[in-house]
């Protein structure tokens, strides 16, 4: 019996370092990404979602691959965490034809249908009505799968989030709202946006289920993911997930941050999600040295699948 | 030949597609219990029922996007948008979605969506009820715009709209509705992005589309009594245009005359006006001349509205000044 139970914490462990994993992979592709961006390998807009990763870490482990995701031009985390091969992301990036997108996309918008990753939507709010008609599909199939919709504090704003809201509730469909509330929107602090900074209260104030979440705690992440999609396979309902958490770098690579302290990022820092899930797994040194390897090995591989890749032809592109 | 009207002919399309598909869905402001601002789909809640004749709140935005969200997943959305002045509302999803997903995807998303909507002027319902900004929507790529001016259009092209795998939208003359005509035959390919050649002539090619096509065929038939031979040209679809019958044509007659209740600045009757200079310059024998809407909001009073719009009048004079 006591060997049975230290088999179970073992396997627990090994599960909750394999989350830890994930999230660090998101982090150190990032990190190349700054690099490369740097280097004029990737260029136009790019957005990094570095001290988000426990929501997109903890939201994918919580859904099935028959779910569908909507997400936004911060995405990385998200594509990653689906499962979309690393190196059609990164091909992507540098705007290869064995991108994910075709090379067309870039970095706000990779795509893999066969995935049921939709997308990311670089005009705020704009996913949430393609999330509707997703799930109206499904409802009208009598499907059993969750839509998935990824949005900023900065959507909140928009009348597309409003109007979504009301048609989600009003006609019963199985979305699952998550809202990763950064506390800015681009530069535009949530107070200096928003009449009512409590978000997860306006969608409640729909006629759904609506939650806050600390998103900061990826095991707070998955406790209120997995509540809410039990509560929509179960109801048949919209259900919402506001996720407090942080942007640790710029918005984009054309941020100088001067509507943030130095002291308020500093302080975010102090509750990294992946600082935070270390410390409560006690990672050894020598399991870290080991997941920092297998996962600059990844990298590295993503760099030379993007690098082998050809540019798509003129002539394919607007056949 | 069986006649009706062009709404009926609208009602009669949307009916066949209901029944033919079970994917096929019709959504939109009204379209269900009211039965259509228009009345086009009326009684077709009672045949197919509430989950297929879609009532939606009035939010353009969230409901032809999720028409878009549908479509991605396999289903056959018809989303109704009651004016074309209400799609502004929605033009996020039409510009941003609709016509940029399956490019910037890789191919990977297709969207076939029917998008429906009235548009135009002609029954006092002022500037924010009346203006044709069709011309707008076929500016962009990716979606295809077309523009039914008779009955026959109206009971066929929905079903050719639909087996598009990618967006289309339809714009229906409000002032059609009522029209009578003949409903004729399933029509063979070519399909619906050829223009048809309304009535033939030899003298000037009168090239039109939608609610204008009326008043262009009277003006040719008062010219007729004069002698005067002018060819009609219904574009039918206004993107992609059928550059070919339009260049046919000004090869044949040397002479052109644009009817487009459009603005004339940035219009489609100056795209074709510059695609007519491009491809057939040296076969004119007078320049290209357009007859459009004042370039005024559309006002209410009816002298004023009928001032602001093409006339049969106007087409006859500016035909004869090309002509002179």
């Amino acid at each position: 019996m006591a060997n049975e139970e230290a088999i179970n914490r073992r396997a627990e462990r090994e599960g909750e370092i394999e989350l830890f994993r994930e999230m660090l992979r998101i982090r150190r592709f990032e990190e190349k990404c700054a690099e490369l961006y740097g280097a004029g390998l990737i260029r136009g807009f790019l957005h990094l979602c570095n001290g988000e990763e426990a929501i997109a870490v903890g939201a994918m482990h919580e859904l099935t691959n028959e779910d569908a995701i909507v997400s936004t031009y911060r995405e990385h985390g998200h594509a990653l965490a689906r499962g979309l091969p690393m190196g059609g992301v990164m091909a992507e990036l540098y705007g290869k034809a064995n991108g994910c997108s075709g090379g067309r996309g870039g970095s706000m918008h990779l795509f893999d249908l066969t995935r049921r990753f939709y997308g990311g939507y670089a005009i705020v709010g704009g996913g949430l009505p393609i999330a509707i008609g997703l799930a109206l599909a499904e409802r009208m199939r009598r499907g059993r799968s969750i839509t998935a919709c990824f949005f900023g504090d900065g959507a909140v704003a928009e009348g597309e989030f409003h109007e979504s809201m009301n048609l989600a509730a009003l006609w019963g469909l199985p979305v699952l709202f998550i809202c990763e509330n950064n506390l800015y929107a681009m530069g535009t602090a949530l107070h200096r946006h928003q009449a009512r900074t409590d978000i997860a209260a306006r969608a409640s104030g729909y006629g759904m289920e609506a939650i806050a979440v600390d998103g900061m705690n990826i095991s707070a992440v998955r406790e209120a993911v997995r509540e809410a999609t039990a509560a929509i396979r179960r109801d048949s309902r919209p259900f919402f997930v506001e996720a407090r958490t942080y942007r640790f770098r710029a918005h984009s690579m054309y941020d100088a941050e001067l509507y943030r302290d130095r002291a308020e990022v500093e302080n975010w820092k102090q509750r990294c999600p992946l600082a935070l899930h270390s410390a409560r797994l006690a990672i050894t040194e020598a399991e870290m040295a080991g997941l920092e390897s297998s996962i600059a090995s990844e990298i590295n591989e993503a760099i030379s699948f993007a690098e082998a890749g050809e540019w798509e032809p003129v002539s394919a592109a607007f056949a | 030949m069986a006649m009706s009207t062009y709404r009926e002919a609208v009602r009669a399309g949307l009916r066949e597609a209901l029944a033919g598909d079970a994917r096929v869905f019709l959504m939109g402001e009204d379209v269900g219990r009211y039965g259509g601002a228009y009345g086009c789909s009326r009684g077709l809640l009672e045949e197919f029922g509430e989950e297929r004749v879609r009532d939606t709140p009035l939010s353009e935005s969230a409901f032809v996007g999720a028409g878009i969200g549908a479509a991605i997943a396999g289903m056959r959305p018809i989303v109704e948008v009651m004016t074309i002045n209400f799609s502004l509302l929605a033009l996020d999803q039409i510009v941003n979605n609709a016509a940029t997903l399956r490019h910037m995807s890789g191919g990977q998303l297709r969207i076939p969506l029917v998008i429906r909507m009235a548009t135009g002027a002609g029954r006092q319902l002022a500037a924010q009820h009346s203006h044709s900004l069709e011309g707008w929507y076929a500016h962009i790529p990716g979606i295809r715009v077309l523009a039914p001016a008779t009955v026959a259009d109206a009971r066929w092209m929905l079903g050719r709209a639909l087996e598009d795998p990618d967006p289309v939208m339809i714009f229906e003359h409000a002032a059609l509705y009522p029209l009578e005509g003949e409903i004729g035959e399933r029509p063979a390919a070519p399909g619906i992005e050829r223009a048809a050649v309304r009535r033939e002539g030899s003298d000037l090619s009168l090239i039109t589309y939608g609610g204008s096509l009326g008043k262009s065929l009277e003006a040719a038939e008062i010219l007729a009594s004069e002698g005067i031979a002018i060819e009609t040209i219904d574009l039918r679809s206004l993107r992609p245009l059928d550059e070919e019958t339009i260049i046919g044509s000004v090869c044949r007659t040397h002479r052109a005359v644009i009817v487009d209740e459009g603005w004339r600045s940035g219009s489609l009757a100056g795209e074709i006006s510059a695609r007519i200079m491009e491809s057939a310059f040296d076969e004119l024998d007078a320049p290209v001349r357009r007859v459009c809407s004042i370039e005024s909001p559309i006002p209410y009073a009816k002298h004023l509205e009928e001032a602001a719009l093409p006339s049969v009048a106007g087409i006859v004079a500016t035909a004869r000044e090309v002509l002179r």
